[in-house]
């Protein structure tokens, strides 16, 4: 017996493979809630209840999915071409505090509409320009773009600090650091009476569809994966490697910065250092887990918020740590890198 | 400005310099020696936290502090040992494993946290190292509680630093770890298994971060709460390109680094009523990106960095 590489993977097993790593990383994570001293297949349920149970929790679940879908895209994308985007958490703050600062006030009497519209455009720009700063500085100097990435994640979030705390401090907060709100103009419209739900959630689908179109139809799409699968037959292919790269950058940034649009303009209508429970973090699980597939993340993004909804319910009827959550999702990335790497091979006797 | 300039002279910034080294100089070390195997260890960040809590949570259970530091040493090698298993004889992608044991470990740590210590008002606390006293030295004015009146952790970072870049530099395994990550293919035909000398690299080199960690609460704070690594392990692996993949120069650059930091921190208290704080707490993360820009067309990558071993395989 032996292993031998294939040369195509079938759909079955492509499919197989989250769903095995995700089983994998549940059974990982039920050890440890068996250490907490809980029944695991109660703690499962109990997840699953508070994350669809009624009517607030799948609202909630959803309302969740919506930034971890486009965090995830951003993922995808950039990954694809080898672009190692670990900035989503910072591109999604800058894109969130741009939102709220231009949405505070209607400057130019834009019908809401537009306003809307608008900011959604200059959030998704404010994330492009962070992460097209990391990207040309690996093209002009060689800098590896994942610590520079991740550590203007911290820079953003000190910024955004010291912009709710000074010029866009809200001074109706009681004191609290957050910025001023937004208009009511601004606001989201709700999908669903009486939730938090709102049509962020059909733009992050919409993006994941056209996006699925563009990487499996288009020019662009082949040139996208080409450069991240070879950057030197793809050069000798004609294909450029810095315009390209830079593409992904835009598009990259500008989904991550996207995500904090929505939830300025959805949920919070304002910003706070806690908008994000490590969404742009998550998006790189979620990506991973659809194994880059576009339309795959927003199916990986219910599992990650289902995952994060549904434990804090869990955790208050049975005691085990929310963190749960997060042990789960983390083992899932693993377990997914195993699957993937054992249905690429097979046995051959 | 005269006060940035008699801050300078101050004895507390000049202490403060190796107590802020100490973590990073574990830190850097761990991830240098990673990465001299040829291993990307982008799980530092986590393992640092990861260390931190097992630290503190055996000196809290009653064990004592250095009993802490070795528990803190196992928890980190346990995830190298996983970061190494899926990255070399797996072969898979060093950035994404990384990122996961990031993840995973300090997920897994605020975890077991919550389980051993529930929820309180204040967060439970354990006696700290206390500063060493030199009889004579530690008297020494200025130089003495600069130098000779730190915590033992941190005389133990500057001994590893120099036995690391010693075994490095002039040992046969220091040479079988740098021909593993400039060239594995050659390594293996001089009897050399890259494969274990990279497991053992990167094993090694994560105790070294769980250690980083558990300085931050065994020395220089005396509790633990989640986020407290505060990207300490990211400026780590920035520090090892700043210090072109050499031990003595690990050290040096994380002293001066540590430097800036004291010195900012300082800064903020003489002017945080003109200058937002948040500005001054960019600094060691802008510092960063700026060293990363100017060592990297002078630094020496080892060869094989990233590049997954497979027997038998150009």
């Amino acid at each position: 017996m032996r292993l031998e590489r294939r040369t195509e993977r079938s759909a079955a097993l492509t499919l197989l493979a989250p769903v095995g790593a995700v089983v994998a990383a549940l059974i990982l994570s039920g050890g440890l809630i068996a250490l907490a001293g809980a029944n695991v297949g109660q703690a499962y349920l109990a997840i699953l209840d508070g994350a669809f149970g009624s009517r607030l929790a799948w609202t909630e679940t959803l309302t969740r999915t919506a930034p971890l879908i486009l965090t995830g895209l951003a993922a995808a994308i950039a990954f694809r071409a080898k672009v190692w985007n670990i900035g989503g958490e910072g591109q999604f703050y800058l894109g969130a505090i741009t939102a709220a600062a231009l949405g505070s006030q209607n400057w130019l009497h834009l019908p809401a509409p537009l306003l809307i519209v608008a900011l959604m455009a200059a959030g998704a720009v404010a994330g492009m320009v962070l992460l097209l700063v990391p990207v040309a500085l690996r093209l002009r100097f060689g800098v590896d773009e994942v610590v520079t990435t991740l550590l203007l994640n911290f820079v953003v979030l000190l910024f955004v600090s010291m912009m709710i705390e000074g010029p866009l401090k809200d001074p109706l907060a009681f004191g609290w650091p957050q910025s001023v709100p937004i208009v009511s103009e601004a606001e989201l419209p709700k999908l669903a009476e009486r939730s938090r739900l709102h049509v962020g959630l059909l733009v992050a689908l919409l993006l994941a569809i056209l996006l699925q179109i563009m990487q499996s139809k288009t020019v662009f799409g082949l040139e996208s994966r080409s450069v991240g699968l070879n950057p030197e037959a793809s050069r000798f292919a004609g294909i450029p490697l810095g315009a390209t790269l830079l593409k992904v950058a835009c598009l990259s940034g500008g989904l991550a910065g996207l995500a904090g649009v929505i939830e300025v303009l959805g949920v919070k209508g304002y910003v706070t250092t806690d908008l994000s429970p490590g969404y742009g973090y998550a998006g790189i699980i979620v990506a991973m887990l659809a194994n880059l597939q576009p339309l795959g993340v927003a199916a990986a993004a219910v599992f990650a918020a289902t995952m994060f909804v549904g434990s804090d319910s869990m955790s208050r009827a049975l005691g085990v740590p929310s963190f749960i959550a997060d042990v789960t999702v983390a083992f899932s990335l693993l377990t997914m890198l195993v699957a993937l790497l054992l249905s690429s091979y097979r046995i051959r006797r | 400005m005269s006060e940035a300039f008699e801050i300078l002279g101050s004895v507390g910034l000049w202490a403060a310099v190796l107590r802020i080294a100490t973590p990073l100089i574990f830190g850097t070390l761990g991830a240098l020696i990673c990465e001299r195997a040829g291993v990307l260890n982008l799980g530092i960040e986590g393992i640092m936290s990861f260390g931190a809590m097992l630290g503190w949570l055996a000196v809290f259970q009653g064990a004592d502090l250095w009993t802490g530091l070795l528990a803190a040493a196992i928890g980190g090698a346990a995830f190298g040992l996983l970061h190494a298993v899926m990255t070399v004889p797996l072969g898979l992608s060093q950035h994404v494993t990384g990122l996961g044991i990031t993840l995973l470990a300090s997920s897994l740590g605020y975890y077991v946290f919550r389980l051993a210590v529930p929820v309180q008002g204040t967060p439970p606390t354990i006696t700290p190292f206390a500063p060493i006293d030199i009889p004579g030295l530690s008297d020494l004015p200025f130089i003495g509680p600069t130098l000779f009146a730190q915590t033992p952790p941190t005389y133990l970072a500057i001994a590893c630093a120099a036995l690391i870049a010693y075994v490095i530099a002039r040992t046969p395994l220091g040479l079988a770890v740098r021909m593993t990550g400039e060239n594995p293919h050659a390594a293996e035909a001089q009897g050399i298994d890259p494969i274990a000398v990279r497991i053992g690299a990167v094993v090694c080199g994560s105790a070294l971060m769980g250690l980083g960690g558990a300085f931050l609460t065994l020395s220089a704070f005396n509790s633990f709460f989640p986020t407290m690594i505060q990207g300490r392990g990211w400026v780590c692996i920035a520090l090892v390109v700043f210090a072109a993949w050499r031990p003595g120069r690990a050290l040096f650059g994380a002293l001066l680094f540590a430097f800036f930091d004291a010195y900012q921190l300082r800064l903020q208290t003489a002017y945080g009523s003109v200058v937002p704080y948040q500005l001054f707490l960019m600094m060691p993360y802008i510092l960063s990106i700026v060293a990363l820009i100017v060592m990297s067309r002078r630094a020496r990558v080892p060869q094989a960095l990233m590049q997954p071993y497979r027997r038998g395989e150009r």
